[in-house]
């Protein structure tokens, strides 16, 4: 689904991506795990171009992303959940679901504010429809953005940090969702410092440091007996 | 001090005229700066770098280079590029609004800028990775978002365009300002007659400001931030 071959990133001088291969399964549940500052997010943001790879290929659903064309085809097709929520402040959650569907899809009002409250309620959030986000707490905006990406019928969802901006009694409700989507089969990459997550819902665990894969497999296997000695210190850090 | 009210009073017909005139021109030249200064801080913000240094250049004529100049300048220029003989009636007006249009187009666009820039960069972000083309997230969720916090400094310059349309008087538009001084000069009473015009722009300021406070409240009850 995400083949990703010898990816480069600079920004100025700094080189944050050192060569990334990588091979993304149809249905696979990947785990992205590192300390801050290894790439893990850079890497993630490739795959949508929000960044610009410096070099190297990455062909997602069959498409390779060069052209400006083609990006737009691809971000259609792969979902994204930010750290920072990023939900339209002048726009209620309902809007906020309804926008790129008629936009974008150009599916009717009507059939998008449907899939639209659908979503909502699948997110546990029917009754927020009319909300401004101002008046959302943090996992409910957060849930608002899974549904907002979902609406566009994604067959890729990518999650930056998605629990990391959240207070700690938020972070559950909003992984909840995420196992619901895993469950149901949905190829996801995630970038995320919640091991646990990781370990019940990851088919593969990617582990990250200065900008290269150190360590693959596996998550109970790389938990259990990491390899590498930098998969060792980081998660006797963290565990 | 001896001075006679009575040609202030007796006067007031010819400056409610004035006065309208000026809001008229004021009005007219917002309408040509908000649709150059959208387009400039389009072009200031876009990738292209020819639309960029022209944009760039543009304000910085119209910025650095005195009004009254520009007025001059397009008052004279404007029959020479379009190669008129004769002047159409009422030219002057022509060449005002469109001189200070041209002159707030730059400020205005500067005012653009900086709302554009001033929206989150994860906005934008959200609104690409749905999908939507970059024009597609300007018009829906940058610009809206953007339009709102720049009403505050627009007010300003909405302002301070009112006033600097007293310098049209130059070019024989019968604004408030050369109503006032063809008065003063008529009658020789200068003080009440520019005490007169103070107070006029001064009424007409207010409203202007109140109206913006207006706007911002009414635009603003979404967004509790």
């Amino acid at each position: 689904m995400i083949f990703v071959k010898n990816l480069h990133k600079y920004f100025g001088k700094l080189e944050v991506l050192k060569g990334i291969d990588c091979h993304i399964r149809e249905k696979e549940v990947v785990v992205v795990i590192g300390p801050s500052g290894s790439g893990k997010s850079t890497f993630l943001r490739c795959l949508n171009k929000l960044e610009e790879p410096t070099s190297g290929e990455i062909i997602v659903d069959g498409i390779p992303l060069n052209s400006e064309v083609n990006v737009n085809a691809i971000r259609r097709e792969v979902g994204m959940v930010f750290q920072r929520f990023n939900l339209f402040p002048h726009m209620t959650a309902i809007q906020n679901i309804i926008l790129a569907q008629e936009v974008v899809r150009k599916t009717s009002k009507a059939e998008a504010r449907k899939i639209g409250l659908e979503l909502l309620d699948k997110v546990g959030l029917s009754d927020k429809a009319d909300e401004y986000p101002d008046r959302l707490s943090g996992g409910q905006q957060q849930r608002v953005a899974i549904a907002r990406a979902l609406a566009m019928k994604p067959k890729i969802m990518l999650f930056d940090e998605t629990t990391s901006a959240l207070d700690p009694e938020m972070v559950g409700e909003v992984l909840a969702v995420m196992k619901d989507l895993a469950r149901e089969g949905m190829t996801m990459v995630v970038v995320t410092h919640e091991m646990g997550f990781a370990r019940e819902v990851g088919d593969r665990v990617i582990f990250m440091d200065e900008g290269i894969i150190m360590e693959e497999g596996e998550p109970n296997e790389v938990f259990a007996h990491p390899k590498n000695p930098r998969t060792q210190a980081f998660l006797s850090k963290i565990l | 001090m001896g001075l006679n009210w009575k040609a202030a009073i007796d006067s007031i017909p010819i400056l409610n005229k004035a006065a309208l005139l000026t809001l008229e021109l004021t009005a007219g030249a917002v309408a040509i700066g908000l649709v150059i200064g959208l387009f400039m801080a389009l072009a200031r913000l876009s990738k292209n770098k020819l639309l960029r240094a022209g944009s760039i250049a543009y304000i910085d004529f119209f910025r650095g280079t005195p009004l009254l100049v520009q007025i001059f300048l397009v008052y004279f220029l404007v029959p020479k590029l379009l190669n008129w003989d004769t002047l159409p009636d009422n030219y002057q007006y022509i060449a005002g609004v469109l001189a200070m249009g041209l002159n707030s187009g730059a400020y205005i666009a500067e005012i653009f800028r900086a709302g554009i820039q001033s929206i989150d960069r994860g906005q934008s972000e959200a609104a690409r990775s749905l999908g939507m083309t970059q024009g597609q997230s300007l018009r829906y969720v940058i610009l809206p978002q953007a339009f709102k916090r720049v009403i505050p400094p627009l007010g300003n310059e909405f302002i301070a365009l009112l006033k600097d349309s007293s310098l049209l008087s130059i070019i024989a538009i019968q604004e408030l300002f050369y109503s006032a001084k063809i008065i003063a000069g008529r009658t020789y009473q200068p003080i009440p007659m520019y005490i007169a015009a103070a107070l006029y722009y001064l009424v007409m300021t207010q409203l202007i400001a109140q109206w913006v406070a207006y706007m911002e409240r009414r635009l603003g009850k979404n967004d509790l931030r």
